[in-house]
């Protein structure tokens, strides 16, 4: 079995541990996850940058839940036409999420990545929480 | 692959390979068709009563007192009739068959980290498994929920005849065959609002025809061929809901916390709803026309090989280092297990339930092809009854034992899947009986609406 294992291993790093950042229902219902900074990461990152990912996450999430002029435009113009319209074009929601996918993956490539992190997108846990991968800090056999 | 050669050869047919979609091994008491592009609750037969009452009518006034009315009085008739038509079975499947806003269970991991969160508290106040929130000025529990393991966003609750937390649950209508939730209320209010329109429009003109009509033939022998009967009781009915629906919808309340009284004014203490607006407006106009959200569920996803399942895998290790395929140390573990208990093998590519199972895998969870993906999350609920006894919703997982950062699955004895169909009075059935809640309606007055349908969702809620 360690032999199996081994070989996994030299092909990607070994997750050490995962931190699951909860969601602050501090403002209701909306979607905002806590921008605490998780002593498991102090080792790993700067607070700040965590921080501010976070804070731009929650943005775009409360731009996508946004009411206002577009988002009632939208849901009229959807109601008259039986919501079929959106057979054929993306909500606005959807358009932010995939906003939001763009960003994370950019954040993973250039921030987290290199601190040996991991973040994984809300939308693949429910919007429930922010995971973020720990990978074993390893400096041989990573084999990347 | 190590993993597959201790499969039991027998189960799947093609060993995985054809790639299994979510909707499949989705561990709440859904039905899926279509691929899993339609969702609904497991009982559907008051639905189908729905569409028949509804196409019977109809289909009796398009057929009987359309043609009379187009040519005595005005083409636009039948026109408009049609418009209405299709507009409420337009929104009725749109109500019955979207996802109503299902929170997708805990990933072992995130479940792990809970528990682990909420042992380290100890005993504390507020309770471990409630967490307490301040949301505009409200004091607002969120609970733990056992089934799906995680703790409910404010106004989640969880629906014992779905198995599945749903945001913003509004109530389960069995005439509609699914949840009322974020997802789908609008669609739910837009039905019952236009059913009324619907309705009244094909009752008048009903009463038209049979009034303009009894000027030459008898009233009684026009009366036989309307269906105005039906129509009658409908129209009272569905205004009746339609009215109650518009005041929850103006104060930003589901028919959850309306029927709790979770924000009617108590003594001594200022009791608001915090999620209200404040005004009238913006509340319908966020209720009706505010954004979407998508699914969470992703049900016609593929299943990847290392997706995290929702089955109670446990975790109680947390820092122990995983394989990148999960099903390799899965596998491990199984092959350790083996020898001791029976167990289910919560791979979602994977297994119909072992042989050793007995009976009372039937009912809802043999429906599911895997059906252990089921098991694992009703076994892993933690029996602490003074918690479960405020949420009604759980009482059916009373009888389990406390499952915690073991690698216990749960043996034949312990599987309540098979049980909430024999402990409870079938909440099914009970649905069945019960009629739409406002059926005495005195549409004129808000109170009685109110009180009636809080007799009736009572019944609702109290399975």
């Amino acid at each position: 079995m360690a032999e199996t294992h081994s070989l996994q291993d030299l092909q990607q790093p070994a997750v050490s541990s995962k931190v699951f950042v909860q969601r602050d229902y501090s403002s209701g219902t909306i979607c905002k996850f806590q921008t605490k900074f998780p002593s498991e990461l102090e080792s790993r990152m700067d607070k700040q940058q965590f921080e501010e990912t976070m804070q731009t996450l929650n943005n775009l999430y409360a731009e996508a839940e946004k009411l206002g002029g577009k988002s009632y435009l939208e849901g009229c113009l959807a109601c008259l036409t039986a919501y079929t319209i959106f057979l054929c074009m993306e909500t606005h929601y959807e358009k932010v999420l995939k906003k939001i996918a763009k960003y994370i993956k950019d954040q993973n490539e250039k921030i987290y990545a290199p601190r040996g992190l991991l973040l994984t997108d809300p939308i693949e846990r429910g919007l429930r929480v922010v995971e973020i991968t720990i990978f074993e800090d390893r400096n041989i056999g990573s084999g990347r | 692959y190590y993993y597959n050669s201790i499969l039991p050869p027998s189960c799947t047919g093609h060993r995985g390979r054809t790639p299994r979609r979510k909707w499949q091994v989705f561990p709440g008491r859904n039905r899926f068709y279509c691929d899993g592009r339609v969702m609904m609750a497991r009982q559907t037969g008051v639905f189908y009563l729905t569409l028949v009452l509804i196409l019977l009518t109809s289909g009796l006034f398009f057929a009987f007192d359309c043609p009379y009315l187009a040519s005595n009085l005005s083409p636009a008739i039948p026109a408009v009739g049609a418009v209405l038509f299709v507009f409420v079975m337009g929104m009725l499947f749109r109500a019955s068959f979207s996802d109503p806003g299902v929170l997708p269970r805990a990933t072992p991991d995130e479940a792990a980290d809970l528990e682990r969160q909420i042992d380290s508290t100890g005993c504390s106040k507020p309770p471990p498994r409630t967490r307490e929130v301040l949301i505009n000025g409200q004091t607002v529990k969120l609970k733990y929920c056992f089934t799906c393991k995680i703790f409910r966003p404010p106004r989640a609750s969880h629906c014992s005849l779905c198995d599945n937390c749903v945001e913003r649950f509004d109530h389960h209508c069995p005439w509609v065959g699914n949840c009322v939730g974020r997802r789908n209320y609008r669609f739910f209010y837009l039905f019952i609002l236009s059913l009324s329109f619907l309705t009244i429009f094909i009752f008048a003109f009903v009463i038209t025809h049979v009034v303009l009509r009894s000027n030459r033939t008898g009233f009684l022998t026009t009366l036989k061929d309307s269906p105005v009967v039906v129509c009658f009781f409908s129209v009272w009915s569905i205004v009746g809901l339609s009215g109650f629906h518009t005041y929850l919808i103006s104060s930003n309340q589901t028919t959850n916390e309306d029927i709790k009284g979770t924000w009617s004014k108590k003594e001594g203490k200022d009791n608001y709803n915090p999620y209200s607006y404040g005004n009238v407006l913006t509340n319908c106009c966020a209720a009706l026309c505010g954004p979407l959200p998508p699914s969470l569920i992703d049900r016609r996803g593929l299943i990847q090989a290392d997706t995290p399942q929702t089955a109670h895998q446990s975790n109680g290790t947390g820092g122990g280092s995983y394989c990148d395929q999960d099903q390799c140390l899965q596998s491990t573990k199984f092959v350790l297990q083996a020898a001791a208990t029976p167990l289910l093998h919560s791979d979602p590519v994977v297994l119909p339930p072992l042989p050793a199972k007995p009976a009372s895998l039937g009912g809802p969870c043999a429906y599911l092809a895997p059906a252990q993906p089921t098991l694992p999350s009703c076994a892993g609920d933690v029996l602490t009854l003074r918690d479960t006894a405020v949420d009604s919703h759980c009482h059916h997982h009373l009888h389990l034992h406390h499952l915690h950062h073991h690698q216990h699955f749960a043996s034949p004895e312990e599987t309540p899947c098979g049980t909430p169909q024999g402990a409870l009075p079938c909440p099914a059935h009970m649905h069945l009986q019960h009629p739409a809640p406002p059926v005495r309606y005195d549409p004129v007055t808000q109170d009685s609406l109110h009180e009636d349908s809080v007799r009736g969702l009572v019944k609702l809620s109290s399975v």
